[in-house]
């Protein structure tokens, strides 16, 4: 080192080590600091409010224990979407398929039933393989191809719409005929009282599938690994994770629960109809659910609670306004104003390190 | 030198197309030293360094650890060997804590019936861990190792980068440009870092620009020129116009060993 030429005489070497001090900066850098560590409390607490002002307005009317369930019953198949949806965002992708996996699941499960005369637990399993089947499709492409998830689940939601109406020959399956040959096709719509409250099998099954997978992104490695990959997937990779196996699992989870959507689809439609409005809607009500509840469309940000709360916020507008008597319109209106706002809170976080 | 090289590589080529990026090219890393590679860009440090740590699979030529051939198809597969990397990028993932990214890809499960069948992570081992390993280093203070790598600085990024690299890597630790995006102080504490990793016995390759730091830190320094190794130089024999001179063309080695 005799020929360094010594130019950083200037600094002190012995200055004070790089520190994780965390600076307190007042109180709206605490909350934003806060809602960065959980990011669910933005919508939970739009949720308590809703819930608060339609008590208010609405009375016993409102909150009580038939009208706060029915909301759970009106928001179980989107809910369903909305989680399996938030899987796919999580890595920074996007799944315009939900609802067109969840519709052809459901007629693949009726019409195995009923044309084959398959067992309908069976046809329940088969249905549920083909949702698994159509997201590994899409994983695939995604993981493998390298195509963007937008492109390749715009164009699965046009095959499997498609597939759908071809293989149904747009057949509807009377609920009549579900419930006197198949009550199984229909087991999602069994209802059962706690209390006053209405619950079911679908509802269950909707909190169950968020219960299962907050537990699994937040404490099991896999979790860890989907939110790294959305993250920033090269990193991932290079820090040691299995970026193809993470994609493969989630868009095949994510076709997976679209199925189990699709399941409960007959259950609360009572009939299995191919043209049902979740193939064509399905997608965008799920996104919104996401959206609203905080989680990043750019990735690696966000909690399933959230999403599961979101869901229930635009549940409660729907089911809130109508009870007012208000036009139809203002739930349309009021999501929207939701959408741009929580994006907007979502950038905000974001900026938590500057 | 009469000892082994720890790591050592013969004879490597890699062609991209028509463009050959390293060229029967040699190189070796003695236990316990840091090795400097410099070269001027597109010279093929990087791709010299991605086919002995895993990342680019060479053309032809071996590589040798501890005397034992290996061949490595990815850098998990060299990670496992015991050679880490800390590349320009750092790796990490902005939004996850400090533990989550030292461990990512090795996370730590809870024992018995919790971590076999439920899969549940031990998230108290694994902060704990990590901020063991970056007490160790002397690194730093830390408040909350559950803050997320964004909130850090780029120096404490790095930092964080070096600790997770010396906390899992046994035998050889590589790190690229670790003080490209950083200012004067933050390199400072890099560096340190740096010489700390090496008091510990683990030797270290370095790849950067900065030919004071290099000069500061290196045994020895690994002269890149054209996709082989030019010369292999001792910093105390030349100056860093020398080797800059060496690294363009401008001047050619008298004695081609080292």
């Amino acid at each position: 080192m005799a020929n360094q030429d010594n130019y950083e005489s200037a600094v002190n070497a012995s200055d004070k080590q790089a520190e994780f001090d965390y600076e307190r900066k007042g109180i709206v850098h605490r909350i934003q600091h806060t809602l960065h560590m959980t990011p669910s409390l933005v919508p939970l607490v739009v949720l308590l409010g809703a819930i608060i002002v339609f008590a208010v307005i609405l009375g016993g009317r409102f909150f009580s224990g038939p009208t706060l369930t029915l909301i759970l019953q009106q928001v179980q198949i989107v809910g369903i979407l909305a989680a399996a949806q938030s899987l796919v965002i999580l890595t920074a992708g996007i799944d315009l398929s939900v609802g067109a996996i969840a519709v052809f699941s459901s007629v693949i499960m009726g019409q195995f039933t009923f044309r084959y005369g398959i067992p309908p637990a069976i046809a329940v399993a088969l249905g549920l393989a083909v949702g698994t089947g159509i997201g590994a499709m899409s994983g695939w492409l995604v993981s493998k191809v390298k195509l963007p998830p937008f492109i390749v689940t715009l164009g699965m939601w046009q095959i499997v719409l498609a597939a759908n109406y071809l293989y149904s020959r747009n057949e509807t399956i009377r609920s009549q005929d579900i419930r006197e040959q198949a009550p199984f096709l229909g087991f999602m719509g069994q209802r059962f009282e706690v209390g006053s409250a209405v619950v079911t099998f679908g509802v269950v099954t909707m909190v169950l599938i968020v219960v299962i997978l907050a537990y699994c992104l937040r404490s099991t490695s896999w979790g860890r690994h989907v939110y790294a990959v959305g993250d920033d997937a090269e990193a991932a990779e290079l820090a040691g994770v299995n970026r193809h196996g993470t994609l493969m699992s989630v868009y095949m989870l994510t076709g997976f629960i679209c199925a189990i959507a699709g399941w409960v689809m007959i259950g609360r439609l009572g009939s299995v109809s191919p043209s049902a409005s979740t193939g064509v809607v399905g997608n965008i009500q799920s996104i919104t659910a996401v959206v609203i509840g905080g989680i990043s469309l750019f990735g690696g940000r966000g909690s399933i609670w959230g999403v599961f709360f979101g869901a229930l916020i635009v549940g409660t507008f729907e089911l809130g306004l109508r009870m007012a008597g208000a036009n139809a319109q203002w739930t349309l209106l009021l999501i929207g104003v939701l959408i741009i706002g929580a994006v907007a809170v979502d950038q905000w976080i974001r900026k938590v390190s500057l | 030198m009469s000892t082994e090289p720890i790591l050592s590589a013969r004879n490597l080529v890699k062609r991209y197309g028509r463009v050959t990026a390293i060229d029967h090219c040699d190189f070796e890393l003695m236990p316990g030293e840091i090795l400097a590679v410099i070269g001027d860009n597109g010279a093929g440090k990087s791709s010299l360094i991605k086919a002995v740590s895993g990342a680019v699979i060479p053309d032809e030529g071996e590589v040798f650890l501890e005397g034992k051939r290996v061949r490595f198809n990815s850098p998990i597969e060299a990670r496992e060997h015991g050679i880490e990397t800390v590349y320009q990028t750092l790796a990490m993932s902005p939004a996850l804590s400090i533990a989550d990214n030292m461990f990512m890809g090795r996370e730590i499960r809870m024992e018995g019936i919790l971590g076999s069948v439920f899969r549940r992570l031990d998230k108290k081992k694994m902060e704990e861990i990590a901020r063991q390993k970056l007490n160790d280093l002397g690194l730093m203070t830390i408040q909350n190792i559950n803050q997320a790598v964004e909130t850090l600085s780029g120096g404490q990024r790095q930092g964080v980068a070096v600790a997770r690299a010396a906390a899992f890597g046994s035998k050889v630790i590589i790190l690229d440009e670790p003080t490209a995006a950083l200012g004067v102080k933050e390199s400072r504490k890099v560096l340190e870092l740096i010489l700390d990793v090496r008091s510990r016995g683990i030797p270290i390759i370095l790849i950067s620009h900065n030919m004071p730091h290099v000069f500061e830190l290196a045994d020895r320094i690994h002269v890149h020129r054209l996709g082989k190794r030019l010369c292999v130089i001792d910093p105390k024999d030349y100056t860093m116009s020398d080797a800059v001179a060496f690294m363009t063309g401008a001047k050619e080695p008298e004695a081609v060993a080292a």
